[in-house]
């Protein structure tokens, strides 16, 4: 939702990124206020996830300049796990299998972290495991899945719940979702994204990144944008998922880069 | 390997310091006036003498093992001390009276050994290079018949029960480091619970080489009587040198009808600097004999230390219905290399036995399982089930496992099970991008992957063994 004085909660001025020397990224921005959703489609290899990776720190991407302003906090001199603590949250595309961890320790030693750097209680195992179960209808998860180690043996929907479980737990103030719908049939489809609207708040703000409209069926993005070689091309608004989605991506690659916000 | 899998390693040993005491040592070198020395020195009965003069000429026919996993230089084993002993009057009746300097050595590895400040539910017997320095709550121990002293003293005082049961689980000319033990064993700990009789506290022996050029050579020796019950515990730590000690000890326990023999080890040697040098060389014959009907012994282990680690802590199972465990945690970091397993011989009927070994290898370091389950002709029913897990850390360390298998008999039921994974950047990343650190999510997944074996050790010491292991890996990461 479009929020009148929003405040703005991510700032991306021309950020330029990439990996072994290439740069991926080039002179990307992009502005997100409170309350609203934001889309970023593309063909692979446009750079969307690795957009998500920078902002979320991973070791392997360098950043060679620009800016990215997180509620008036530097993000680029953050180390990944204060970022998290920080209130940005990344749904992996393909969230890791960690064996012998129980998914119910994860999810608290993860809240906990957050709390404690909101200068909040922790929460002991008992009042976490209520809240747990509250958040557990979010996503319409089997509390079976909370015994198992995270993400074993998890089929690709249930991996996609967990992630949003754990976003439900963490209430992010940014939520990047990185294609979440790859690998979704419809029904899981529809409980994940129903999860991401009840978490959205006039508050918290959301990146959601696809390649497909379909998502944007379910998620309604306030803007969408559409990146090419490292940097959005044009911006408009969810009818543009739509116009993309009837003429291709190849119409993509006649735009003229016209509107670009930084 | 990528920066953040790193550094995991350079953690100092914080058990690395050496006591400044005057020992009592005999020259470098083995012969058998070495041998009459020690046993002279001792006050042996004759058939002790005979026992490792025996030994000691098995020995010289014998060679080194080389089909270990593991690359050492040659032991010159005319270097070494064999007997070394902190000066002090013999051993003394009360605590008061031992040198301060070496309780406060032990105060120092946190096994406080005077009244005040002992632990409440142990008894604890503490070996200071060659010899036992105290043991504590005999007293109370002896109340329920429950012996545990030095072996030396039990060589004294039960003469006939040591002469009955040393050797007979481990015989002398088993194998070179075994037969090396046998002739030059200078102390160790020995338990005998009575018929009946559930031992009420935990028994521990905690051992501490502090000469840099002696071996420590120690042998215990636990008999459980019919249908009795013991827990036992060792730790071990040894001071920070540049070059190798040797540690070749024997371990052998006895179960009876119905008896049980619960024997855990948290092994913390100095396993050597981050270039590999220094470090204990831990050649270790360690087997349980199930004598009795119905009788048990399990095995937990965790291995963190020594450069070297050669070590399978086995299980006779002759009584019909007799059971075997072996849980164990192998870690190794930087150049150290640990070959380590089981051998679960089934000989009785019905037997049964479980294996369930974790090895965690970081830095360039190399760690092999190493098992034996033999189903013998008469072992009908018997059964065993083997998990063997690997996990690596970083991209330099090695992980081989080396199960064999051998069943006699038709009846046999033998399952393996074994996997290997890996503590990669993308779990570090995933933990990372959920708020947790690098050194919490290695810890988190090191003890998740560890839990079988850490919920078998006594209560007191699993909490212990996690915080080891951590520390062990603080800096292989971030």
């Amino acid at each position: 939702m479009i929020v009148e004085n929003a405040s703005t909660i991510l700032s991306v001025k021309n950020l330029q990124a990439g990996i072994d020397g290439k740069e991926i990224l080039k002179k990307f921005g992009i502005e997100i206020k409170a309350g609203e959703i934001h889309a970023i489609m593309g063909r692979n290899g446009s750079g969307k996830s690795t957009l998500s990776k920078v902002l979320a720190g991973h070791p392997t991407y360098e950043v060679t300049g620009g800016e990215v302003d997180f509620q008036g906090k530097d993000l680029l001199e953050l180390e990944p796990e204060e970022r998290s603590r920080e209130g940005i949250f990344l749904a992996f595309q393909y969230p890791v299998e960690i064996p012998g961890v129980s998914n119910l320790d994860f999810l608290r030693e993860s809240t906990n972290a957050r709390r404690v750097h909101q200068g909040l209680e922790e929460l002991d195992p008992f009042d976490f495991d209520d809240l747990v179960r509250e958040k557990l209808d979010v996503v319409q998860m089997d509390p079976a899945f909370l015994e198992r180690s995270v993400n074993q043996g998890f089929s690709g929907g249930e991996k996609k719940r967990n992630e949003i479980l754990q976003m439900a737990l963490l209430e992010p103030t940014l939520a990047i979702l990185d294609e979440t719908d790859s690998g979704l049939d419809i029904d899981a489809l529809r409980i994940v994204a129903g999860g991401v609207n009840q978490l959205s708040t006039e508050k918290n703000a959301m990146l959601v990144i696809t390649h497909y409209q379909r998502l944007l069926d379910y998620i309604v993005p306030d803007f969408v944008h559409v990146m090419r070689d490292g940097r959005i091309i044009k911006t408009g608004g969810k009818e543009l998922a739509l116009e993309l989605e009837e003429k291709g991506y190849d119409w993509v690659d006649d735009l003229e880069p016209t509107l670009v916000e930084a | 390997m990528s920066a953040s899998v790193k550094t995991l390693v350079d953690q100092p040993y914080k058990y690395g310091f050496v006591t400044d005491i005057e020992a009592d040592s005999l020259p470098p070198g083995l012969n058998e006036d070495v041998i009459r020395a020690i046993s002279a020195k001792k006050n042996e009965p004759a058939f002790l003498l005979e026992f490792r003069l025996k030994a000691y000429r098995r020995w010289l026919t014998m060679t080194e093992p080389t089909w270990p996993d593991v690359d050492y230089p040659p032991i010159d084993y005319q270097k070494i001390v064999y007997y070394s002993a902190p000066k002090q009057e013999k051993k003394k009746q009360s605590l008061d009276e031992v040198d301060p300097t070496l309780l406060e050595t032990f105060d120092k590895l946190g096994i406080p050994l005077s009244e005040q400040k002992r632990l409440s539910n142990v008894a604890v017997d503490a070996i200071f290079d060659s010899v036992s320095i105290a043991t504590t709550y005999r007293e109370k121990l002896a109340e329920h018949g429950v012996i545990f002293c030095s072996l030396s003293e039990a060589v004294k005082d039960y003469p006939e029960l040591v002469e009955k049961y040393l050797g007979s689980v481990v015989p002398a000319g088993d194998n070179y480091f075994s037969a090396l033990n046998s002739a030059v064993f200078s102390e160790g700990s020995f338990v005998y619970i009575p018929k009946g009789v559930n031992c009420p506290m935990e028994l521990s022996t905690y051992f501490r080489i502090n000469n840099g050029d002696s071996g420590q050579f120690e042998r215990t020796l636990i008999v459980a009587e019919e249908g009795s019950y013991v827990s036992y515990l060792e730790g071990c730590t040894a001071p920070m040198y540049d070059s190798n000690q040797l540690h070749a000890a024997v371990v052998e326990l006895v179960a009876l009808d119905n008896a049980e023999i619960k024997y855990s080890t948290v092994q913390n040697w100095f396993a050597g600097d981050k270039d590999g040098k220094g470090g204990i060389y831990n050649f270790v014959t360690k087997r349980g004999l199930c004598a009795g009907v119905n009788s048990k012994i399990s095995w937990t282990q965790v291995e963190t230390g020594s450069a070297i680690t050669w070590k399978y802590p086995s299980c006779i199972l002759k009584g019909d219905n007799s059971v075997g465990e072996f849980y164990s945690v192998a870690l190794t970091n930087n150049h150290q290399q640990a070959d380590t397993g089981t051998k679960m011989i089934h000989v009785g009927k019905n037997t049964r036995s479980t294996i369930i070994s974790k090895g965690i290898s970081a830095g360039q370091s190399k760690n092999s399982y190493r098992g034996l389950v033999k189903i013998a002709p008469k072992a009908k029913g018997a059964r065993n089930y083997s998990q063997c897990d690997s996990m690596l850390i970083g991209d330099r360390a090695m992980a081989n496992t080396y199960p064999y298998i051998q069943v006699q008999n038709e009846a046999g039921q033998v399952e393996h099970e074994a996997s290997t994974s890996k503590i990669g950047e993308d779990q570090l990343f995933y933990l990372a991008q959920r708020g947790i650190s690098a050194e919490d999510a290695v810890s988190m997944m090191v003890s998740g992957f560890c839990k079988d074996v850490f919920n078998q050790l006594p209560m007191e010491f699993a909490a212990e063994a996690d915080k080891l292991l951590s520390l062990k890996l603080e800096g292989s990461v971030g």
